[in-house]
């Protein structure tokens, strides 16, 4: 680095980005073990736990804090940092900043603490009520006016891809919120309200919002992660300019059309499944377009793989993230839904996505910036990063094969008709025959803890300054951080 | 600072970069692959063609309906009259079958097997288990113990009225609550607990107890559960010499028995599934393996069709897969 970048580096607002790191950490660990626990509680109903601990509760606490607290600590933690870099510019507003930060912890708490207690909206990953909806939207909108505010004073004269992708999550998601979460309380001073919509149209809005959560939360801002964290850690330019813009805006024209596909067979009519269906199917090249940018940015460097965990980590999640959406468009297709629909199939498809791609590109990023963010030279350990690599891995497979095995199980046990025109099997017996597969999921669930346990040592450790020498003067190769 | 000018060839690849330059991050100037373009258009194509065939776009007054002219409602109906057909080439034939008839005719018998599973795991497992083995205060159905009678006709009666349903027709009785009435004192339940389980050789039993027993029993219970105790079916009576027991036959279950007295419900299924269903389930819990001769047809040496088709032992086989 030469004197100018140093002072460049010294003068951006690294405190945020540090206090969102360790909420992505804290969270992440709280998501996970709640997922264990509502995992083994579908194996074994009586660690039911009334009225506060039960699945009913607990599930929207697992979802909300996988999805929207170490999700969303991670992408505010790495949206800040990236932007700053990439701008060449400090954070706008510090203040302002520091309030995202408290104000989103705080909607997380209120948020949990409501599903325990029974005060929710019920909407599926909008279960907040009123009064934290709209707590969110002032955090929200802080949000939106520091990125913007710094991309408005930015040094460079161009924006780059990873911050497109954060800026389209950061509005498309104050709109989607906005939308789905108009409601009336039913007084000023009380918790309960009643959304505005109802019947087929509350479910489209609902689905509308819901599968645009995962398209511009889990997958828009998650690719800007990818943009950046994946060409630094590889020391190697973006594969294509060109794909990148291509990809970039038929994802999010194509996208946001693709909602009724969670509402085949229903009430919702027959003309709104077909196009959500067919925006579905031509919506897979464009996720794959990120895939594809970001693999063959490793070009002329797939050595490096064998030598960094921590790239491997990014590289296994855009693997991961490639099959899923190769899956999406496939379970979209309305003969395949009726199969698929309802079942445990649509459990490991959604896992796939959220341990594979958006946990590994997490925890790849994480392994980047936590050295560069503490001043760090290097992690502690890059042996423990690869056993995290490893265990996690192993733990994804035997989640995803669990429910695979077990969702086309069940789909096929419901439809079974015998010859006599009779259902062949019950449903309890549908229920009973996916016992093994809640345990083999459950069993993945503790791997995938075990290595995020790994993970926070490690951190621990580097953060305390600790590097464990052994390790780095015995296999030269490795490396601790490349910033 | 960075632009068009600094345009440079990656050495690596030879691509040329976009000239941008961003942390150390550059842009190689690549076309977008050639197949992900294709695969794309291809998407599209076929999207429009479905959109074509199939209802897509909402325009006024509607929806375009699709040259196929497909709808889900269709789709539905369709597919729910394969399966009735696939019922109603027996179902005509049972309706006007008598039980003597089906019990003997192999393919009638297969048919009530296999429709009569069906129900039962829908309806009757809750209480008495998928493979009808029951549970305290369910009875087993696998077993030739019947409380109330085994043969079909008994069992369908059984699944009509339901056992102290409130329907009219509801197969009731009721054992006298001993010792919430003080019909019997406290010594003389303990008595005559130990002469009943003393009848099925329980080691609970205080020898010394039985003869006292013996005698409140023969005033008391005899007059419904036999003078044996082998019980007596008009009243529902348990037999209490078998050692099955609906409740438990260690000495605390049947001084509870005795002391509270015990009045299993099961519900009337006259209105919640059609007679014909009910025959089936008749048939299937007739089968089970407690099954009686008719009393009407016993001189007419009636058995039931043991050797079943191919297909409907498959069903059978599978019905019970969940025990």
């Amino acid at each position: 680095m030469t004197t100018a970048e140093v002072s460049e580096a010294q003068s951006y607002n690294y405190e945020v980005v540090r206090l969102f790191t360790l909420a992505t950490v804290f969270w992440g660990i709280v998501g996970f073990a709640v997922g264990l626990l509502i995992a083994l509680q579908l194996a074994f109903p009586d660690l039911n736990f009334e009225p506060y601990l039960t699945f009913g509760r607990l599930r929207p606490v697992h979802t909300s804090a996988v999805i929207f607290a170490f999700g969303g600590n991670a992408l505010f933690a790495t949206s800040y940092f990236v932007v700053q870099r990439t701008c060449r510019v400090r954070l706008w507003n510090d203040g302002l900043a520091m309030f995202t930060f408290w104000g989103y912890q705080l909607f997380i708490v209120m948020a949990a603490l409501g599903y325990v207690l029974g005060v929710t909206q019920a909407k599926e990953y909008a279960e907040p009520e009123w009064f934290v909806d709209l707590w969110l939207t002032v955090v929200w909108v802080a949000y939106l006016l520091v990125f913007l505010g710094t991309i408005m004073k930015r040094k460079e004269p161009h924006l780059y891809v990873a911050n497109w992708f954060y800026l389209s999550f950061i509005i498309t998601v104050a709109v989607l919120h906005l939308g789905n979460g108009l409601s009336i309380p039913v007084s000023w001073t009380g918790a309960k309200s009643y959304t505005v919509f109802s019947g087929v149209q509350s479910a489209m809005i609902q689905w509308w919002y819901g599968h645009n959560a995962v398209g511009f939360f889990l997958t828009a801002g998650f690719l800007g992660m990818m943009y950046y964290f994946i060409p630094k850690r590889a020391e190697r330019p973006v594969y294509s300019y060109r794909l990148s813009i291509l990809h970039f805006w038929s994802l999010i024209f194509i996208y946001i059309w693709a909602g009724p596909h969670h509402l085949h067979y229903t009430a919702l009519p027959d003309w709104a499944q077909t196009l959500g269906m067919t925006f579905s199917i031509m919506l897979w090249m464009p996720s794959w377009g990120g895939m594809i940018n970001g693999i063959m940015t490793l070009s002329g460097a797939w050595h490096k793989l064998r030598q960094d965990p921590v790239l491997r980590f990014m590289i296994i999640s855009l693997a991961f993230y490639g099959m899923s959406t190769f899956e999406g468009p496939l379970l979209s297709i309305k003969s395949v839904n009726s199969l698929s629909h309802y079942t445990d199939w649509t459990i490991g498809h959604v896992h796939s996505g959220a341990l594979g791609w958006n946990g590994f590109i997490t925890f790849g990023a994480l392994y980047y910036m936590v050295p560069v963010l503490w001043g760090r030279e290097k992690l502690y350990s890059m042996k423990l990063v690869n056993i995290h690599l490893w265990v996690a891995t192993i733990g994804i497979v035997l989640y995803i094969a669990a429910m695979w095995v077990s969702g086309i199980m069940q789909g096929l046990m419901w439809r079974d008709y015998n010859d006599m025109g009779f259902l062949e099997y019950s449903f309890v017996e549908s229920v009973m025959a996916m016992h093994p597969f809640y345990i083999i999921r459950a069993l993945g669930g503790v791997l995938y803890l075990a290595g995020a346990l790994i993970m926070v040592y490690n951190f621990y450790r580097t953060i305390k300054g600790d590097v464990c020498e052994k390790e780095y003067q015995s296999g030269g190769e490795l490396k601790g951080a490349v910033a | 600072m960075s632009d068009h000018k600094n345009k440079e060839i990656d050495k690596v690849s030879g691509v040329e970069t976009t000239g941008h330059e961003w942390d150390g991050l550059k842009e190689l100037n690549n076309p977008a692959p050639r197949w992900w373009l294709w695969v794309f258009f291809i998407t599209v194509i076929w999207s429009v063609w479905y959109w074509v065939v199939y209802p897509a776009w909402p325009v006024p007054g509607g929806a375009t309906e699709g040259s196929y002219g497909w709808t889900q409602y269709k789709k539905l109906a369709a597919e729910q009259q394969e399966i009735h057909d696939r019922q109603k080439a027996y179902l005509d034939r049972f309706k006007k079958a008598s039980f003597d008839q089906i019990l003997n005719d192999q393919e009638l018998y297969a048919f009530a097997v296999a429709g009569g599973g069906a129900y039962f795991k829908d309806n009757c497992a809750t209480c008495h288990g998928t493979g009808g083995a029951g549970g305290p205060g369910y009875p087993n159905l696998n077993d030739d113990d019947w409380l109330w009678g085994g043969d079909v006709d008994a069992i369908y009666e059984t699944i009509l009225y339901g056992i102290r349903s409130g329907h009219e027709d509801s197969r009731i009785s009721e054992m006298p609550a001993f010792g919430q009435d003080e019909l019997l004192a406290k010594p003389d339940i303990d008595a005559v607990v130990d002469y009943v389980i003393s009848l099925s050789g329980s080691k609970e039993a205080h020898a010394g107890n039985i003869e006292k027993g013996r005698e409140i029993f023969a005033n008391n219970c005899a007059s419904c559960h036999g003078e044996d105790g082998r019980g007596l079916r008009e009243f529902g009576a348990p037999n209490l010499a078998d050692a099955l027991w609906l409740y438990g036959g260690d000495r605390d279950s049947v001084y509870k028995t005795v002391f509270n007295s015990r009045k299993g419900v099961m519900p009337s299924w006259t209105g919640r599934l059609d007679r014909e269903t009910i025959r089936q389930l008749s048939v299937y819990v007739h089968q089970l393996g407690g099954g009686e001769k008719r009393v009407s047809a016993a001189s007419e040496d009636v058995k039931p069709a043991v050797t079943l088709p191919e297909d409907a032992g498959e069903t059978d086989s599978n019905g019970h897969a969940g025990e």
